[in-house]
This record gives structure tokens, sequence and C-alpha cells, in this order.
């Protein structure tokens, strides 16, 4: 059985089991070796794709440095996003304050790139060292007539969780400030998608042929004048909800629109949230249209779906990733093909997800909130994983085991979501359970002499 | 910078008090932060968990950046300091994050560095270890687990950079253990910051001149590991507690670079001002000269001659250099990255032919371009050094050098994207290849791959450019 850190046993479950209850959404225990960043990271994920802002990441280097162009998230025009600029603060900013070099580095930025807005975000240190960046950006703003937004991001306010809310508040300081003239009745926002490898323009031609109009994408390929319009459209779909269920929320009370949980992963959740746009607009031809159109697409994947299955039924899967809605849409793609899930787990997941989690996985799954690399390779181990869905932090654990392992994290350059996201998915997934380098760790090398023994 | 500036002496070429960058912000910094220099080193002795005493991100993010490079495992602990801990300090997060590792890792050594928030809050970490180690009110007695050695460096990142982070944890590890004793027969190496594959080669190279190595640290086996059927929580590898302790008595040190923002002591420092071990600093071992710099110190404290093979791996490189000579002539590179990475690379470019038109770094010595100048009189005049830069301005000093390729990290693709050349990748982090953990630099075998690597380079790029497509170049 895996260790488990007695601070952190109520974070563990296993669906099926007398106590399915999880503790979660809160601060990772000290010295347990988190897979989380921080509030900086939270807000930085969720802005990061707007591509015609200026973030400056205001704080010493490192900041800046390990977030620098390291998404996969796609922009169709500017491409500001992807550049790295900070305050770059020093030993002498610390003792006299840094808001001048903020000041400065703000007018600078906004000199050389002519940025629709810039956000600017806080680090650790600029809460402690006082500076008053609310007033900066005010400053600034008046002088240039660019939108400059703080983003309250110090890192030791929590987990990415509070970063998604001080982004999400962001936001709302834009939204609301554009003209929603011409925007038709049958018009979305798409909140929490963020243009990994190009996804949102798959999702963007499939409202496009049923006849939805996207008015903005909060952020994925992002712009500001579109942020500011969003105010007008008819429905709000939320895709990656644990960062932006609360602006979601937020838009609803402020601007009266309604809004919709949705997941792009998998056949099922994909033509669900499909559907569930056509119902939305209780538009007979909207409706029409999108049953065309799920019909057309699942016809094209599932001969891919079909025969990737063929190899890899029975196959035990391992996921852990940031939020625990996507981990949902997971499992049953996982079914899909085949596979069993053995192991799901999230860093920021909500007590209502994991009982579905709980209640959707077999019984024996472990179910785990906030884990760390000691508890992961044991559950790996122990569930007798063959593949392991998660990030570059948990490809090393996968690799050095001798398992298959799928990127589903920010990085990825593979479209994942839509119907064709389910056929990468799958070839992805086949491509790893099934290359022909596993014969050769040793985990395999071992089971194989004790069947022969 | 003018082209006049292009031609000015290298010694006066050096940032100063006096001559600070034009611009005030920084945009695609050209170096890291001080914690993530501080995990690297400690990951280098043996049974040593990196733990970082400050807010979640920190270690995570420099877990991800790491991993991406060496494509290990790379376990690193936070105290995971939060809203209250801010206010009211950070000592129980400590000591909770201590004991955690403690029964998770059960290490021998935890090495503790703090981060820029514990800093500006005034963390006195080494008071709080003296707490931990107390016989009433420590860890021991409070939690009946034993408590590992704990040893801690100061790394805010906005002191230095991950050079200046990486010499401090080095310096921490060995004050807390080495230890005076009768003199013997090992040599103290303190390598800077190199890959697995660089580490490896440098053991191979000192004990073929019967010399006992204390590689400081060492995280050849770490971070280039083998796979496993059960996972090991601390993998095996680094250099040893007893290493460490007979560094104090060793015959004499030898730092490898050693530039560094002023202020940060070196570990062959400490020890030569400690226990009077000579210290010998030479610059990284890149290219045939500053590898003979490296190869005699070696014969002159072992008294004994180039080894055989080490003669004929020499040979073969000055046949490779003569080989290959007329590919680099009138050629100039961009050499980007690491200080001491750069001193290397630039003296071995210029030595095949090749002229470093820019020498960057992100590091802040002020000594950089006086190093360059000492190691190459020859450039003196004909190239530019920039230290405390950033990709922003080598992107806009490349536009007007037009040189024809570019060595250094893989953070200098995009430049060398746009200028059309190619990318010649070495040091850290290589995050769009494989391998960034196998590179060799340094001695005569990793000159030879170095130079293989940059003339195939310049072959491929003319074999491309031009519209014959000659299969025989």
């Amino acid at each position: 059985m895996t260790e488990v850190l007695a601070g952190r046993a109520r974070q563990v479950t296993r669906s099926g089991s007398a106590t399915p209850d999880i503790d979660c959404d809160r601060q990772s225990v000290a010295g347990s070796v988190s897979q989380r960043a921080c509030t900086f990271c939270g807000s930085r994920v969720v802005l990061y794709p707007i591509a015609d802002a200026v973030h400056l990441v205001h704080g010493p280097i490192g900041c800046a440095v390990y977030t620098w162009d390291v998404r996969g998230a796609l922009s169709s025009g500017p491409e500001l996003h992807r550049l790295s600029f900070s305050t770059d603060l020093r030993e002498r900013h610390v003792v006299f304050g840094g808001e001048r070099q903020l000041e400065d580095s703000l007018m600078e930025l906004i000199g050389k790139h002519h940025p629709k807005a810039a956000f600017v975000y806080g680090t650790c240190i600029v809460g402690v060292i006082g500076d008053d960046v609310p007033a900066i950006c005010k400053k600034v703003s008046a002088k240039t007539g660019i939108p400059c937004i703080p983003v309250q991001s110090e890192g030791f306010q929590g987990s990415k969780r509070q970063g998604y809310d001080a982004a999400c508040e962001a936001l709302m300081a834009l939204i609301g400030t554009g003209d929603t003239a011409g925007i038709p009745q049958h018009s979305v926002n798409i909140l929490g998608d963020f243009n990994l490898a190009g996804e949102i323009w798959i999702i963007r031609d499939y409202l496009k042929r049923m006849g939805v109009e996207v008015v903005a994408q909060l952020t994925g390929d992002g712009r500001v004048d579109d942020i500011r319009r969003a105010h007008g459209a008819g429905l709000n779909l939320v895709q990656c909800s644990g960062s932006t269920t609360k602006l979601a929320m937020q838009m609803q009370e402020k601007y009266g629109i309604p809004f919709k949980r949705v997941s792009f992963f998998g056949l099922d959740d994909m033509a669900g949230a499909l559907y569930a746009i056509a119902e939305h607009f209780k538009d007979p031809q909207i409706l029409a249209r999108t049953r065309e159109l799920v019909a057309e697409e699942i016809a094209k994947t599932l001969p891919v779906v079909s025969q990737c299955r063929q190899d890899l039924e029975g196959k035990r899967a391992a996921i852990y990733v940031g939020g625990s809605f996507k981990a949902i849409s997971l499992v049953k793609a996982l079914r899909l093909i085949g596979m069993k899930t053995v192991l799901v787990g999230s860093q920021t997941g909500t007590k209502e997800d994991y009982a579905y989690l709980s209640d959707l996985c077999d019984p024996g799954t472990i179910i785990v909130d906030d884990s760390n690399p000691a508890e992961l390779s044991s559950f790996l181990s122990e569930g007798k994983a063959d593949l392991f869905i998660g990030g570059v932090k948990e490809r090393p654990l996968a690799y050095k085991l001798g398992v298959a392992f799928c990127d589903h994290n920010h990085e990825r350059k593979l479209p994942l979501e839509g119907f064709v996201g389910m056929a990468n998915f799958a070839r992805e997934v086949h491509g790893s359970v099934c290359s022909p380098v596993w014969q050769f760790a040793p985990r395999h090398a071992i089971s194989k002499l004790s069947e022969e023994v | 910078m003018s082209t006049d500036q292009a031609r000015a002496p290298l010694a006066d070429q050096d940032k100063t008090p006096a001559r600070q960058r034009a611009k005030v912000a920084t945009t695609n910094a050209c170096r890291m932060c001080m914690p993530l220099g501080a995990c690297l080193a400690y990951t280098g002795f043996e049974g040593v968990v990196p733990f970082l005493h400050g807010s979640q991100g920190c270690s995570t993010y420099i877990r991800r950046y790491l991993i991406s490079h060496f494509a290990e495992p790379m376990d690193i602990a936070s105290s995971s300091v939060g809203e209250s801990a801010t206010i009211f300090g950070g000592e129980s997060n400590l000591r909770t994050g201590v004991a955690n590792v403690t029964r998770v890792y059960k290490p021998f050594m935890i090495g503790i560095a703090s981060t820029c928030l514990t800093e500006t809050i005034g963390e006195d970490v080494a008071a709080m270890i003296t707490r931990l180690k107390d016989p009433v009110e420590g860890m021991t007695a409070k939690t009946g687990v034993d408590t590992p050695e704990l040893v801690f460096a100061h790394t805010p990142s906005y002191s230095g950079t991950h050079a200046d982070g990486y010499h401090a944890a080095v310096r921490e590890v060995v004050r807390s253990l080495a230890e005076p004793g009768e003199t013997g027969s090992d040599v103290n190496l303190f390598p800077g910051i190199c890959s697995a594959a660089d580490l490896r080669h440098l053991k191979e190279l000192v004990s073929a001149y019967g010399l006992g190595c204390n590689l400081m640290p060492d995280y050849s086996e770490r971070l280039d590991g083998v796979t496993v059927a059960r996972y090991e929580k601390l993998p095996a590898g680094g250099t040893t507690a007893d290493q460490v302790r007979a560094a104090g008595h060793a015959k004499a040190s030898i730092t490898l670079g050693g530039l560094v923002t002023p202020g940060v002591q070196l570990a062959g420092e400490l020890l030569h001002e400690t226990f009077q071990v000579p210290h010998h600093m030479l610059a990284m071992p890149i290219g045939i000269r500053l590898t003979d710099m490296f190869t005699e110190l070696l014969g002159q404290l072992s008294g004994r001659p180039m080894p055989e093979w080490l003669v004929k791996e020499r040979g073969r490189l000055v046949d490779a250099y003569i080989d290959g000579h007329k590919y680099a002539m009138d050629r100039k590179a961009i050499v980007f990255g690491d200080e001491d990475l750069v001193t290397g690379l630039a003296s071995f470019c210029a030595e095949i032919g090749i002229t470093p038109v820019l020498i960057a770094t992100g590091g802040r010595s002020g000594h950089l371009a006086r190093e360059i100048g000492r190691l190459n009189p020859e450039l003196d005049g004909k190239v530019e050094v920039l230290d405390d830069g950033d990709f922003e301005e080598i992107t806009a000093r490349a536009n007007e050098l037009r040189p024809d390729i570019m060595i250094g990290h893989s953070k200098g693709y995009t430049t060398a994207r746009d200028l059309g050349i190619p990318l010649v990748r070495v040091g850290l982090p290589i995050h769009d290849r494989v391998g960034g953990q196998r590179v060799k630099h340094l001695g005569y075998r990793g000159t030879q791959e170095l130079f293989d690597r940059v003339i195939n380079a310049l072959i491929a790029a003319r074999q491309d450019e031009s519209p014959i497509g000659y299969a025989y170049m």
C-alpha cells in the first residue's frame, strides 16, 4: 500500500469505499512536494493567451523566466503574449520599493509594443515591499490611454485557484467597456479554453457550422477588444470550469448572461456540449445542423477509435491533471478506447467533481487530491498502470517506471479537444502504450521472468 | 551599442555601476533565478533533498524547468508558505516541511534555500535550524523522527542568478561537512553548471591522472539515471558525505569557471580560507587551450604525464580542427548563456577561426569581458560582450551583427529562427531537443563533439542554402 502523509490522509480515497468523501481545496502540506504551483501561476495561466496585451510580471526574474513561451496557446494574429516581460527587481528595489521601476517599465513597454492593454502581475514580494500596483496602473493608464490592469497574484496567497479568481477579477475590469452593437442573439463567449495547439479554432468551426457566433474567447487566441464587449453575448460556455466558473457567475450576476459548464474532450462530452448549446438557443435549425455535424464528425472519428481500441482493450490508465472536471472527460474517453482508470487525481479539484468521479470509476479506483511524486509513483505501481496522463512533472515518473505517457497539459502541441481531438488522443495513447520500447523496461522484463518461472 | 563601442577594448566593456543597461524592463531573460541553481546543486549530493523555504510555486516552477531539460524526476520540497505564514512567519511551515520530507524521503541531508518571499519578510532560517536541532524543543524530541543534516543557503532571486545560487548551495554543503585532516591525494573539483555527461567525463579525466576526485556537486546519476522497476524516491548517486568531509583536507581545489555576482563566496575559496586547501581557478575547459590548462594542472598535481589515450584524444581533436577549419574561417558566432560557459565557448570559437562577435549573458559578475580579454587577447577590439543582458538585446545586436551561427541554450531558438541561422544547443536549458543531460562540452572529448556539431551546422546551412543540392561538401 502507498504511504500517505498523516496530514494528507483525507485527500486520498477509493471509489466504492465506505468513505468516498475527499478533503480538497486546502493549502498544500509543507514538505509534501506538491505538484501544484501558486497563485501567480493560476493568474498567468488564465490571462496568458490574450495575444495583444503586454503581460508584465512585477517581481524578481524567476517568475517571468519560468512562464516564458512554455504553453501551446496559439494566436491567429499578434503574439505579444509569447514575450516574457519582467520588472526584474533587484536588491535596491526591494529596499527602496519597486514602484518607479514598475512605472518606467510599463511606459517603456507600452511605447515599444503598442499593446491594447497591459496586465501587471504581482509576485510574492510585491505585497511585502508595499508597492501600490493599482495606483501605478491607474497613473500609467491615464498617461497612455492604455488600460493597465493590476492582477493581485502574489504567489503565497494560495494555490492556482486563488490565482484564477484574481485573473477573473482582472478580466471583469475589461468586460463591459466595449460596444456590443451588432452582436446577434445566438452568440457565445468561450471561457476557460486557452487555444492549446489551436483547439479553440476547432470549436469555433463547430459553432460556425451550427450557426452560433463567438463574441469573445477567454482567453485562447483572445483579444482585448473582444473581451471588452463580451457582455453582449447570449451565453457563456465554461470549458475549464476550475478557472473561469467564477467569471461566468460574475457575468451572470452583472450582465444577466447565463452559462453552461461544458467539456470539449471525448466524444460524449463534446457532442453533449454542442447539443446543450443548441438546446439553449431553442432554434430548430441550429439543432438540426448540430445533429448533422455530430453525426458527420463521429462517423469520421469512430474508425480511428475502434482501431486503437483493439490493442488497448483492458489496459490500465492513471490520470493526474490540473483540474478535476477535465478528469471526468478523460475517464470517459479512456473507456471509449477500452481502458480502465486505476488512478484519477488533480491538483485543484472540487468536492463535487471528486464525488462524480467516485461514482463514475470502477470500484477501487484511487482518487487523490493534491498528490506528489512519492504517492503517484507508488499508485502507478500499485495500480499496474500501463499509461499515465498528466503534464511535464508527471512524465518522468511514468517513464522512470516504464509506463506510457500522454501529455494533457498546457504544453501539448497536439489538439485533444473536439471530435478530431478524440482521434488524436486515441492515436497518441495507442502510440505510446504500444511502443516496442517498453520491452526493455525492467518492470516488464521482471514480469516476463516471473511468468517464465 | 554603436559600432564604435563594438571596438572598445574588452577591459572597458563590463557593466559597472557607472555603465548600466540602457533600458528598464527585462524582455526574455537570459538567466534563471538563484533558487533554481541551489536546487540543481543540492541534487548533486548523495541523499540530499532540495527544499525551498517559500511559496509553493517556486519549487514547482523550478521542478518543471529542470525536468524539461534533464528528463528525470526532480523532487524539490517546499515549505508552502501561505498568507498567514507570510504575516506571522514561516517557522512552523519549515518545521512541518522538514519533518514530512524526513518521513517520506529519509534523507541524509535536507538542502534548504530561501526564496524572494522568505528573504524579504526577514526569515532567520539559520536560527530556525538551530531550534529544529534542539534536543528538548527540536524535531526529534517532538516527533520521534531523527533529524537529518540541515544546511541553508541564502538565495533570493533579486540578489543574483542561478549560477550564484548554485555556488552558494555547494559552498554551504561544504561548509557544513568539510573536516580538517591529514592532507590526502584527492583533488576537490568544483565543475560549475554542466551536463551529466560532462560530470562523468571530468571524473574520468581526474582519475586518469591517478588522483582521487571529490566532484562537488555530481548529479550525473540522479539527473541522468536508468529506468527502474521500483521507484526510488531519493535516487542513488551524488557526491558522498565522506567525499565532502575529505574536501577539508584535499591536496587542492579546482574551480572551473566561478564567475559570480560580487559578494558570492565560492566553496573553493571557503576551503582555502578555513583549511588552507590550495585553490586553483581555471576557465571551463572548452577548446584545446583551456583544456590544456586543466590537464596541465592535473599533471602538476599528480606528477604524472598525460595518459596515452588522452594524448590521442587531444591529437584527434587537433586533426579534426584542421580537417574542418575551412568551414569555420571568416564565420561569425553569437555565444550566449551562463558566464562560465560563454567564456569557454568564446575561447573555443576563437581558436577554430570563428569570431564570437557577441558574447552575451544574463550574469552580472562584472568581470566577463576582462576574463575573455585575459584568455583571448586576440579577440580584443573584435567582439562585444553583453552582460546582464536579455534576448531583446541579443536579438537587436544579432540583427546588426548578422552572425552565421548561434551557440547557446534553447531559449535562443526564436532569435536564430528569425535570423535564419543554425542554433547549436549547449548548456542549460535545452527544452526543445532530447538529450540535454548528455550534451558534452568539456575536455578534448566534449570539444570534439562541440566542434563536429558546430561545423556540421555550418555545412548544413550552406548546403541547405545552395540551389544546387550538393551531396558532396
